[in-house]
Parts: structure tokens; C-alpha cells; sequence
């Protein structure tokens, strides 16, 4: 089958569904590849390169369209483009359902299957193509630059022969994937970051990326957010309420706020306020990636830049992926590729839609003439483990009292041991012959000389240690030396074997033992 | 040579003995300290051939280098992976060796004993010592004997049943005869009654008889285990042979062969309790054979093993900076040792981190895969011990398992109703990823589930571990 990828048609959209990375990567999976002529040029690919990579290039759209069995496409496509879909054709992109319900309606009845690439369910099978991680992770990574790009000033602190520089104080509101990524570039550029989210499991996450969690000192049953797909539900006016004072207090020292709260089909959630702006200081910035949605600031003016009557830029582009079109293009290419890869179980270029299987079923919205949004959900659930009932810490005291405890069992155990030692040793003292005692003390003082030493032995050298007792152990060889010169012949047979076998046993016993030895070497 | 100048020489063999297992504590003193242990036994020899009491000299001399010519070519001959045959092998020796020589204090015993006084002043050495015994030297000297001869006969037919199992001879499952440790307890009992009847008569017969019951209880007991508990049953017979000539040492009444014997005695204790630690078993239950019962039904496994291509298993290696491999007895069995070596040397020459951990019980010997390892030159400062590493594996990007099952079973620490509950195991699955070497589906010796293999991030590399080693080998350079 020849998967075709149009030219993105959009206003300001650089990125491109197919690179020649992933194109070579389709065609191991069987199927043709095929591109509109300038498809990748905004995203840095040119169409040589394309071609190199072996895949076709359209003149226009509209000869991709009747070409293609397959579209991919990064934006839902305009209304000209539904108009080239036909039957049978399958378009794969991000088509946001929610929103685009007409749409949709009208590509199923045409008998279009679509697959949309942001109902992609959030499991762990289906993260390789997560597309909305993706493009959210690359979002938070751009915030930070654009936010640097209005600063004034230096993220990290330094102090310099002109002078100390106080380090940027960066605050992430909502933990996300892109408030991750935003939280993981601000701590490397050396800001000292705090975040916020209002699930507080995340919290673990936002520490691991170096930033401070923003602890909030409320009591609430917090929603789990495995329940609901891993994304944030919203929260009660109390704790709303809470929230804001905390945003209060801190804003006058914060420098740069990233906003990416988002609360899925819902408007973006009004967390800083106008008066939070006023509080900050003049030059500080603040990045809402909620933008579309509404915006997370008061100020916010979607698609725009700008400042504020105290000097504070706010920053309202909704295109951030697209800014950065190599990258964003490169992973969202790669997600669409994983997607084709388990749309092509037997590799042959020919897509099977397993309707039974939850990642396909769910990404699916219009299928064999129908509409099938929304999905059931998903059967396999569950994307962030429940937090782990936590073990109390011991305090010190129970500590010792353990150690004191254990201490006083071990003394016990010895003592016990030593004076039941003592008594049998006294038992055998009292009918055994002196000649015996005299041996015992050997016996029993060798015994605890091989404990001794043997504790010390490394486990490495285990196998070594049990080949050279093995050769020491032959020394049972002076007993039948001594009596091969009886005069009984059985004896002297015996002695003989047993002779015989004992030098066996020491030739082989420390020739292994060397050779072993000699073949550990350090690096 | 005087009495006393021979007994000072056992006493520098002695020390010497002792410096020799001492030195064993690190890689590079144990070089010298073999070297300690060839001379101790170089003088106790020569000290004894030519030693009060003698006789034959040239006789014994031919016998030791006639043996040890073909313990040299043995020695020589014998792969790294055939070791744990080897070790079996050689202590079947020196438990035969014990009985003989058992035996031999007891003809010796008889013959004194039937002389006249005045022939017993010519006697001279070992006959001489026993002409001067007591009554109650006598019958000590005679339990001495039945014991060293009992403890010899039972390490001679387990050491031989153990190196057939080990040696793939005899099947490697547990097998016993209908009535299983009963038998065994009546032949020990039988054993007690014999020297019994011995210390009372004195005569030959009961020697045979409690001899024949030693030789079945060897070979009984040890068919009754396992193959992954041949660490545990190989250090018990270390422990054995050594504990057998002891006993002879006291028979005969020859210092050197008590400290020698309780030296070895402990060294194969303390690796046996070591073993048993690694397994959180009991030494009796070890020895008795089979697992304890399960306190209740086993959690349930869910979720399915996902298999991988060597090509997956490149790229996740060409990723990764720390990786840890986990060896077992599967890797000894494929040979793969050196294929292994060959993979740690190209991910360490492209930087990597590239760390061995190596579960006390891995193999069929104690210290099997360290020595496996170094036979393929992989340096010993890379291969550690399960407790120096199990903390670092949430910081490992790839843990490579080979051949290993019940060592890296999670249900060890997660299902208190597993059999292995308890069990101190190697947490890989803690790493990012996990890849497992592994024939085929299905569960390990101990026929328990491992959920290892089928987490999330665990991978299924299937395949005899050499031949899915060297693909892999072709894709990383």
C-alpha cells in the first residue's frame, strides 16, 4: 500500500507527518512511500532528501490524494482535504473528535477510516505512539527557551568579577509531560524551579526532576489519577482557594511562570490571576501553554506576545511544537511509524485494523462506514501505580532497643552455646584417656582456626577453595604411607590403593587449583 | 628421622595449611597461597616416607607419582565448566582412601593383638603404638576407626552419585526408593548396632556390614537431591571428606591428619551454611531433598512473556550505560562463557558500565560462575557478589539474565505462599529493562512461575544462551 503525506496546509504549521528517517522504516514494514513536493522544506527536509530515502514525490495535493491509500497528516485536515478523502482511504493524524464531530460524521459516511493520533490511549504499550506526549514534551522544552528568549537575564546564578547574579526562580504550574519537560530544561539551564500540581502522586516526578514540589497543607480526599486516564480532574473551590494563596505568596519572587494546566475537555483552568501578574516584577515572564484552550493567565491573549502595564511579558503562542519543526517532526513522524507498525502485523504492507485490540480500537474513530467515537474504555487500565502504603520510619530509640535487643539474644545464643560446649567437652574429660584429650585439643583448637580463616575467604574464590581442601584433604596419604610397610599383604594392598588414590588427588587437586587461580585477572 | 624432628615438620605443614586457605581471601594472595599448601603437603611427605615407622619407601613413592601423573593429566585436561564433575570426583577418592586405610587400622588391630608380649617390643611405628594401648584406648580407637571408615564410605558413593548427576550420568532429578529417608534411617540405626556388635567382638564382619549400610546411605541420600542443590551437596562432601580424615587421624593417632581433617571439615561447613543461607533454606531440608510445602495457593501470574530479537536487544544495549549481566547454571551448560566475555569486552571498550552480579547459589559449585567468568578472562573487579550490587539495579538501564531462574525470582519477596519465599534473590527487575536468555517457556528446576518474565519491562531473548549471544555479537561491533 503507498502512504502518501501532504503538504501541511495550516497558517504557521512547519511540521511534517513523514520524514526520510521514518520513510525508510515504512518501507522495511512493506509499504511505498510517497510525499507532496515541499512537504518537509519549513521542517528542514528537503525533498532530495526525500528521494534518497526512496520515497515518491507528488506534484500537488490532489495527485497525492488519488494516489495514496494511506494519508498521514499532522493537523486535522481543512475542509479541502476531506473533500479529497474517499472511500476506503484511510487518514491517520490528529483529528481531535471532541471538536471536529461534523467532520468526522462525514468522513464515516464516506466510508473513510480515520485513526486520530491524540485518542491514542495513555498505556504503557501505546507510549512509543503517544503523539500528544510528544508534542507536549517538546512544547515544555520550548517554553523554557521562549521564556529565556523574553528574560532579561541569566537562569543559572554565577558570580562573576562584575558582579553576583542571582539565579532565575522558575515556577511550573501542572506536571504533565510538558510541565515535566519544561521543569527538566529550566533545572539544566540552573534556575532554581519550583512546581505545582494539583495530583500530589506526581509529586515524586517533579523531585526526581530536580525541582521543589510546591506543597499544599490541605486535607482532601485527592481524586486518583490512574482513574482518570492519568490526566488531572478538576478540583474543589476550597482547595482552588488554597491554591491561589499559594500563587500569592509566591509571585513576587517567581521570575518566570509556566503554565500548562489543563483538565481534559474542559476550558483551561484559571490558576494565575491578573492581580499575580501585578505582584511580579518588571521583566519577569510568563509562558502559558494553555493557551489555546483559554490560557491558564488572566492576560493571556492566545496566539500573541504580550506585556503587561508593570513590564511582565506573557507569552500565549499555541504553536510551540511547531517552532521547533525538525524535532517535532522527527517524533511525531516516529509515533505515527510505531502506529503503522502495529497497524502491520505481518509486515506486508497491508494494514489489518484489529478492532479487538485497545490501543487500535481506541485511536479508531470512523471505521468500515461508522462513527466509533467514543471508544469503550480501554481493558487493560491503570497508568500510574498507586502510591505504596508506606512503612513508618523507626525512630532512633526503637532502633536501639532493636539493637540492644538483638545483642543481648546473640550473648545469650553464645553463652548457651559455650557452656553446652563446655559440659560435653567435660563429659568426654571425665571417662576418655588422656592420649585422646591430647588429640581433641588439636581437633577442637583446628576447628575453630578453620572457622576462623574460612569466614574470610572471598565467595569468588569459592570453587578454589573447595579444590585446594580437596588436595589437602589427601593428606589422609601419611596414614596409608605409614602402613604400607605392614607385613600383612591386605593391608599392604590397601595402602597401596589408597596411596595411589591420595597422590591423585594432590597433583590434581593444586594443578586445578593453580590454573584457576592464574585466570583471575583484574581489569 | 627422629620422632621429633617429624613432628616439627607436621607443624610447619600445618602452618602452612592453614596460611594456604588463609591467603585465599583475596585473588592475588591466593597465588601465592597455593604454593603454601603444595609444600606444606610437599613436607608432610617427605617427612613421613622418611619418618619413623616407614617401611617401602620406594614403594609409596612410586604409587604417588604414578597417581599423580594421571591426577596431572586430569588436572590439565579439564574444561572450566566440567569442574563441579571434577571437585565430586576427587572427593569419592579421598573417602575411599579413608575407608582403606580405616580398615587397615583395624587388620593392623587384630594383628597386634594376637601377638605375644615379647614380639609386640619389636614392633615398631603405628603397630608399635597400638601394642602400648589400654583396654579403653583400645575400644576409642576402634570407634575412631568405624567413623572414619562410616563417614569415608558415605562420602565415596555421594561423591560418585554426585558426580553423575553433575556429569549429566545419572538423571539429575530426585529420585528415591520407595520408603525414601526411612531406608536411610534404618540403615543408620543398623550402622549404630553394627559398632556396637563390633566393640564387643572386635571381628570383621560388623566392620563389612556397617560399611555396606554407609555405602547405601551415600548413595540413597544424595539420589534424593536435586540438581540445583548440588552447591549444597558438594561442600557437604567437602565437608565429609574432610571430617573422615579426622577421624582416621585419630585412629591412628597423627596430629597432622586431625588439623588437616578439621580444617577442610569447617571450610565445607561453612560453605554448606553459606549455600543454604543464599537458598533461606535449612541445611536438613536442603539434604532431605525437595522444597518445604507451600503455605497456601501461589499468586496468580498475569500478563504474557514478550519476546524479542536480537536486533531489540542491540539497540536496548547500544542505548544503555550501565548494564548488568546476571549469569547461572544455564550459561554453563550453553558454554557461553567466552561469547559473554566477547560481548563485556565490546560494551566496555565503547564505554559502558558493564558489571556482573553473581548470586551465591548460581551453578552447581560454590563460586562456579566466578570461575566460569575468569576462564574467559572477564576481570574479577567487574563480577560482584549479590550484595554488593543488589542496590544498584534502579540505576541500571539493561540487566541481562542468562540461564539464571529461581535467583532472580521476584516471588521471593512478593508471594509469602511461594515456596522460595524469602529466598534473598536478585532484584533485576528494579532495572529499566530486562532482558532474559532463556530455551523456551517454562518454569525452572523448581517448577515455580517466575513473574520476572512477564513485567512490563521484561523481555523474552529465547534460544540456546551461546548461539542467541553470538547474534548478538554480529549486531554490535
Amino acid at each position: 500500500m503507498l502512504i502518501g503525506c501532504p503538504k501541511e496546509t495550516a497558517a504557521d504549521e512547519k511540521r511534517v507527518a513523514l520524514t526520510p528517517d521514518s520513510a525508510l522504516q515504512l518501507q522495511k514494514l512493506g509499504y511505498d512511500c510517497m510525499v507532496e513536493a515541499g512537504a518537509g522544506i519549513a521542517a528542514g527536509f528537503n525533498d532530495a532528501a526525500y528521494d534518497k530515502a526512496g520515497v515518491k514525490i507528488a506534484k500537488n495535493a490532489a495527485a497525492l490524494f488519488k494516489a495514496a491509500d494511506i494519508v498521514i497528516k499532522v493537523i486535522p485536515p481543512t475542509a479541502a482535504e476531506t473533500k479529497h478523502l474517499r472511500k476506503d482511504q484511510t487518514l491517520i493524524s490528529f483529528f481531535y473528535p471532541a471538536q471536529n464531530t461534523k467532520q468526522m460524521e462525514a468522513l464515516a459516511k464516506n466510508g473513510t477510516n480515520v485513526i486520530a493520533m491524540d485518542m491514542v490511549p495513555r498505556i504503557s504499550r501505546a507510549q512509543k505512539m503517544d503523539a500528544l506526549s510528544s508534542m507536549a514534551n517538546i512544547a515544555g522544552y520550548r517554553a523554557v527557551i521562549e521564556a529565556g528568549n523574553n528574560f532579561g537575564r541569566f537562569f543559572t546564578g554565577q558570580i562573576t568579577a562584575a558582579g553576583k547574579v542571582p539565579p532565575a526562580r522558575v515556577l511550573v504550574v501542572g506536571a504533565g509531560v510538558a510541565g515535566l519537560a519544561a521543569i527538566g530544561t529550566a533545572t539544566s539551564l540552573g534556575a532554581i524551579t519550583y512546581a505545582f500540581d494539583v495530583r500530589p502522586e506526581v509529586a515524586e516526578q517533579i523531585e526526581s526532576m530536580g525541582a521543589e514540589f510546591v506543597f499544599l497543607d490541605f486535607e482532601e480526599a485527592q481524586t486518583d489519577g490512574a482513574e482518570t486516564g492519568g490526566y488531572a480532574a478538576p478540583s474543589s473551590p476550597e482547595f482552588r482557594q488554597k491554591q491561589l494563596e499559594k500563587f500569592n505568596e509566591l509571585a513576587p519572587e517567581i521570575d518566570i511562570v509556566i503554565t500548562t494546566a489543563l483538565i481534559p475537555g474542559r476550558d483551561a483552568p484559571k490558576l494565575w490571576l491578573a492581580d499575580m501578574v501585578a505582584a511580579m516584577k518588571p521583566g519577569s515572564v510568563v509562558i502559558d501553554l494553555a493557551a489555546e484552550r483559554g490560557g491558564n493567565c488572566d492576560l493571556t491573549v492566545p496566539n500573541e506576545k504580550i506585556v503587561s502595564k508593570n513590564g511582565v511579558t506573557i507569552v500565549g503562542y499555541t504553536d510551540f511544537p511547531s517552532r521547533m519543526a525538525a524535532q517535532a517532526s522527527s517524533l511525531y513522524a516516529t509515533n505515527i511509524r510505531h502506529m503503522l507498525t502495529d497497524l502491520t502485523p505481518e509486515k506486508d504492507g497491508k494494514i489489518i485494523q484489529n478492532m479487538e485490540d485497545d490501543v487500535i480500537r481506541g485511536a479508531t474513530i470512523a471505521h468500515a462506514g461508522s462513527v466509533t467515537y467514543p471508544p469503550p474504555p480501554p481493558k487493560i487500565q491503570a497508568i500510574a501505580a498507586k502510591p505504596k502504603e508506606t512503612v513508618p520510619e523507626k525512630t532512633p530509640e526503637e532502633l536501639r532497643a532493636e539493637e540492644t535487643a538483638a545483642f543481648k539474644k546473640q550473648t545469650k545464643n553464645q553463652v548457651t552455646l559455650l557452656a553446652a560446649g563446655t559440659a560435653l567437652l567435660l563429659l568426654a574429660g571425665t571417662f576418655a584417656p588422656a592420649s585422646f584429650m591430647q588429640h581433641f585439643i588439636v581437633f577442637v583448637l583446628s576447628v575453630f582456626v578453620g572457622f576462623q580463616v574460612i569466614w574470610n575467604v572471598s565467595h569468588s574464590l569459592h570453587t578454589p577453595l573447595m579444590a585446594v581442601t580437596n588436595a589437602i584433604s589427601s593428606i589422609i596419604i601419611l596414614g596409608a604411607v605409614l602402613q604400607i610397610g605392614s607385613s600383612n599383604d591386605l593391608v599392604l594392598v590397601l595402602a597401596a590403593i589408597s596411596v595411589f588414590f591420595a597422590g591423585i588427588n594432590i597433583f590434581g587437586g593444586f594443578l586445578v587449583t593453580r590454573r584457576m587461580l592464574a585466570m583471575f585477572q583484574k581489569s | 628421622m627422629e620422632l621429633g624432628l617429624t613432628t616439627a615438620v607436621y607443624i610447619a605443614a600445618a602452618v602452612l595449611f592453614i596460611l594456604s586457605l588463609g591467603g585465599l581471601s583475596g585473588q592475588e594472595s591466593a597465588k601465592r597461597a597455593v604454593w603454601y599448601g603444595i609444600f606444606g603437603m610437599g613436607f608432610a611427605i617427605v617427612a613421613t616416607l622418611v619418618g619413623p615407622g616407614h617401611g617401602m619407601w620406594w614403594l609409596s613413592l612410586g604409587l604417588i607419582l604414578a597417581g599423580g601423573l594421571i591426577g596431572y593429566i586430569l588436572a590439565s585436561k579439564v574444561e572450566m565448566t566440567q569442574m563441579p564433575e571434577l571437585v565430586a570426583g576427587m572427593h569419592a577418592l579421598v573417602g575411599l582412601a579413608a575407608v582403606f586405610v580405616g580398615f587397615n587400622a583395624h587388620f593392623e588391630l587384630v594383628n597386634v593383638l594376637a601377638m605375644d608380649e615379647a614380639s609386640k617390643k619389636s614392633l615398631e611405628g603405628f603397630a608399635a603404638l597400638l601394642a602400648k594401648k589400654s583396654q579403653v584406648e583400645i575400644n576409642i580407637l576402634r570407634v575412631e576407626a568405624t567413623l572414619g571408615i562410616w563417614i569415608g564410605a558415605v562420602t565415596f558413593t555421594g561423591s560418585v552419585i554426585a558426580y553423575g548427576k553433575l556429569a549429566g550420568k545419572v538423571t539429575s532429578a530426585a529420585t528415591k526408593l520407595p520408603g525414601g529417608h526411612l531406608l536411610n534411617a534404618v540403615a543408620a540405626i543398623v550402622s549404630v548396632a553394627c559398632l556396637v556388635w563390633y566393640l564387643q567382638t572386635g571381628e570383621l564382619a560388623p566392620m563389612l556390614v556397617l560399611t555396606a549400610m554407609a555405602l547405601f546411605i551415600g548413595c540413597h541420600l544424595i539420589m534424593g537431591i536435586g540438581g540445583a542443590d548440588m552447591p549444597v551437596v558438594v561442600s557437604m562432601l567437602n565437608s565429609y571428606s574432610g571430617w573422615a580424615a579426622a577421624a582416621i587421624g585419630f585412629s591412628l593417632g597423627n596430629d597432622l591428619l586431625i588439623v588437616v581433617g578439621a580444617l577442610v571439615g569447617s571450610s565445607g561447613a561453612i560453605l554448606s551454611y553459606i549455600m543454604c543461607k543464599a537458598m533461606n533454606r535449612s541445611f536438613v531440608s536442603v539434604i532431605l531433598g525437595g522444597f518445604g510445602g507451600a503455605a497456601g495457593p501461589q499468586m496468580e501470574v498475569e500478563g504474557e512473556q514478550i519476546a524479542i530479537d536480537a536486533d531489540g536487544v542491540a539497540t536496548a544495549l547500544d542505548e544503555a550505560d550501565n548494564i548488568i549481566i546476571i549469569p547461572g547454571y544455564g550459561m554453563a551448560v550453553a558454554q557461553a562463557q567466552q561469547s559473554v566475555a566477547e560481548l563485556t569486552r565490546r560494551l566496555r571498550a565503547q564505554g559502558k558500565n558493564v558489571r556482573f552480579a553473581i548470586h551465591p547459589v548460581a551453578g552447581r559449585l560454590p563460586g562456579h560462575m566466578n570461575v566460569l567468568l575468569a576462564e574467559a578472562k572477564v576481570p574479577y573487579d567487574i563480577v560482584l557478589e549479590m550484595d554488593e550490587i543488589n542496590d544498584d539495579f534502579p540505576e541500571t538501564d539493561v540487566a541481562i539474565v542468562i540461564g539464571s531462574n529461581d535467583i532472580v525470582n521476584p516471588a521471593a519477596q512478593d508471594d509469602p505462599n511461594s515456596p522460595i519465599a524469602g529466598m534473598p534473590v536478585l532484584e533485576c527487575w528494579k532495572a529499566k529493562q530486562v532482558f532474559v536468555s532463556k530455551r523456551g517457556q517454562g518454569t525452572g528446576y523448581s517448577g515455580i512461575e517466575n513473574p520476572l518474565f512477564y513485567k512490563d519491562n521484561t523481555r523474552m531473548f529465547y534460544g540456546d544462551a551461546k548461539a542467541s549471544i553470538d547474534q548478538l555479537l554480529a549486531n554490535i561491533s
